[in-house]
């Protein structure tokens, strides 16, 4: 209790210098937790995916389309329960900086898979009788104020000319990290269509989603896909859709590694800035310190005044900047709009900032503390007047 | 624990500093006792030795030769560790500038020592509050040294030397900071735990109006006894 209480009173001596070092602790704490979510937020695809469910796409490329009646053949593979055609689309809503995922879908078989996405039943339904209908999520339609009725037209890049949709459903998620940025659509629409624009790209599509009975045969159901369409003309790579997900991120990877490398560096310059004011707190208590030590307290006793007065500051600068994380973030993910489908700080992004108070409150306080071990007492009580 | 009639026999004691790779010799041989109960004032010139060889009887210092007994335990003997808790319960500390923490108050600061105790909370509440009487601060038990004079901050360092009730006191220049009506009442005040108490006193000070209150004077110069 006396141990506790000198060390609040001694973090409070300096309050203008306890104050900015609290500050920094906060906007360090603060930056990181932003950091490690838009990290998080890269990898939202892959942390969501089901692992019962695989993805078959061409092996030559993701460009390259499949026949669609590879769906019938997928289909009739041992494991496999389910088979649904999706066309990444790539419009344009009005401006091209307006981005958001659109897919054309075998609407039916694809929604059964993602069961995730939660649509009312009245709106499923509206959406499956309507060939022009479209499925968007809740915050995508936040986002653009889209609502059930709204024609939505998207100029198209793949697939050129203007295309107009009508939103019949919005999709919540079923839990806070279920993306609901996205724009579904009827594939068999898509495909119509462009068999009277371009009929030879018709009957073509973009990947497979195939939803197998047992997650655990993912990788012999997998095997036997690509076996299949093995020496023809579109052979094909199938693999988990966290595999699939993963490789998306994989062609960003630097960008993840440069913040994840700033994000602890913010941490280490606070350490430094922490350790300086360690250093200088102990350096000026020399005499304090040798005076306790006369008196008959031991190294221990100092070394926990100067490890707790770090801990203390580093845990109330860290406390103060993980709760400002979440507010922070709810509003830079609101500001990034579909950007970041899923933007929402991690259990584990909490723990990792309160590790990294952690490491730097005991970093800070580890050579002043053994300097004030090591004082000898002549020599602290010379620093006095 | 052998039981020895003197409270400090020194004998052949000496002591060196190193300086910039120069060793400077500080106590030279020094031989003699320090009877119980007595009240000796070190006196000499800057740099003779005086507070150096007050550092070693009390303990926060290591002779380079020679023996030293202080209440009949050969200091020099004891590790760290030992040394430290030997401190704890045999010394009391008075020094130039108080040393008091500036963010305890007067009651926390005469308490610290205590807490190397095990007494009780109650218990110290008594033993403190019958210090801080002792000295005549009774009513500044809520003060901060900062809210107290330089008088009132030695007085409370007295308390607080006292407190675990130590063999010995001693006092490094303890009227080194004070008006000459604080100093005289802070040397009556010791004076008392002399006579009082019977607590063994080393003080050392230059001041010959100060030594005048000690019951013997011993003189040092380069090192060496004068006397």
């Amino acid at each position: 209790m006396h141990l506790l209480k000198l060390i609040l009173r001694n973090a409070l001596r300096h309050k203008l210098r306890t104050l900015l070092t609290v500050l920094g602790l906060l906007v360090a704490i603060l930056s990181f937790g932003l950091l490690q979510t838009v990290v998080d937020a890269w990898y939202s695809g892959a942390a969501a995916a089901a692992p019962d469910r695989l993805v078959t796409r061409s092996s030559v490329s993701l460009m390259v389309p499949l026949p669609a009646h590879y769906r019938d053949k997928i289909r009739a593979i041992d494991g496999v329960r389910a088979v649904a055609a999706a066309n990444w689309f790539a419009g344009i809503y009005q401006e091209p900086k307006n981005f958001f995922p659109q897919f054309a879908i075998d609407a039916v078989s694809y929604l059964a898979m993602y069961p995730e996405y939660r649509i009312p039943d009245d709106q499923l339904r509206a959406f499956l009788r309507d060939r022009k209908g479209a499925v968007v999520g809740r915050k995508l339609a936040q986002t653009y104020g889209f609502k059930v009725g709204d024609v939505v037209p998207l100029r198209g890049t793949i697939f050129p000319g203007t295309w107009e949709f009508v939103v019949r459903a919005i999709y919540d998620g079923a839990t806070p990290r279920t993306d609901t940025s996205q724009f579904f659509f009827h594939w068999d629409y898509l495909n119509e269509s462009v068999r009277t624009r371009a009929p030879q790209r018709a009957n073509q599509v973009g990947v497979f989603v195939v939803r197998v009975n047992d997650a655990g045969r993912a990788a012999e159901i997998s095997a036997a896909i690509d076996a299949e369409f093995g020496n023809s003309a579109a052979e094909t790579l199938t693999e988990t859709e966290q595999a699939f997900q993963i490789g998306f991120v994989k062609q960003t990877e630097a960008i993840v590694i440069a913040i994840r490398i700033v994000s602890f560096v913010v941490i280490f310059i606070i350490l430094a800035v922490m350790a300086n004011t360690m250093a200088m707190t102990a350096r000026e208590r020399r005499a304090e310190y040798a005076t306790l030590k006369a008196l008959g307290f031991g190294p221990g006793f100092l070394g926990s005044l100067i490890f707790g007065e770090s801990l203390a500051i580093a845990l109330i600068g860290s406390a103060l900047g993980v709760a400002l994380t979440f507010p922070v973030a709810h509003w830079f993910g609101a500001k990034m709009g579909t950007l970041f489908p899923v933007f929402a700080v991690s259990a584990s992004t909490v723990w990792l900032q309160a590790a990294c108070a952690v490491v730097v409150g005991v970093a800070a306080a580890v050579i002043p503390a053994l300097r004030a071990a090591r004082v000898r007492i002549v020599d602290g009580l010379r620093a006095v007047g | 624990m052998p039981q020895s009639a003197s409270a400090v026999v020194i004998r052949h004691l000496t002591k060196s500093y190193r300086r910039g790779g120069q060793v400077v010799p500080v106590l030279n041989d020094i031989s003699f006792d320090i009877a119980t109960g007595d009240f000796v004032a070190l006196m000499g010139p800057s740099g003779s030795g005086k507070s150096t060889l007050l550092n070693l009887i009390a303990g926060i210092d290591r002779p380079d030769s020679g023996e030293l007994r202080v209440g009949g335990v050969d200091i020099n003997g004891l590790d760290e560790a030992e040394l430290a808790d030997w401190r704890s319960r045999n010394v009391g500390f008075i020094f130039q500038f108080y040393n008091l923490m500036p963010v305890l108050t007067a009651f926390e600061n005469v308490e610290l020592p205590l807490l190397l105790t095990g007494l009780s909370a109650r218990e110290r509440r008594e033993h403190v509050d019958m210090a801080l009487t002792m000295v005549g601060l009774a009513d500044r038990i809520t003060h901060y040294p900062s809210e107290l004079s330089g008088g009132q901050q030695q007085r409370v360092a007295i308390a607080r030397a006292i407190i675990t009730d130590p063999a010995i006191l001693v006092a490094d220049e303890p009227t080194g900071d004070l008006d000459r009506a604080a100093a005289e009442d802070v040397l009556v005040l010791i004076e008392r735990m002399n006579r009082e108490l019977g607590k063994t006193i080393i003080m050392v000070t230059h001041d010959p109006h100060s030594a005048q209150h000690a019951r013997s004077v011993k003189h040092l110069e380069k090192g060496l006894l004068a006397d």
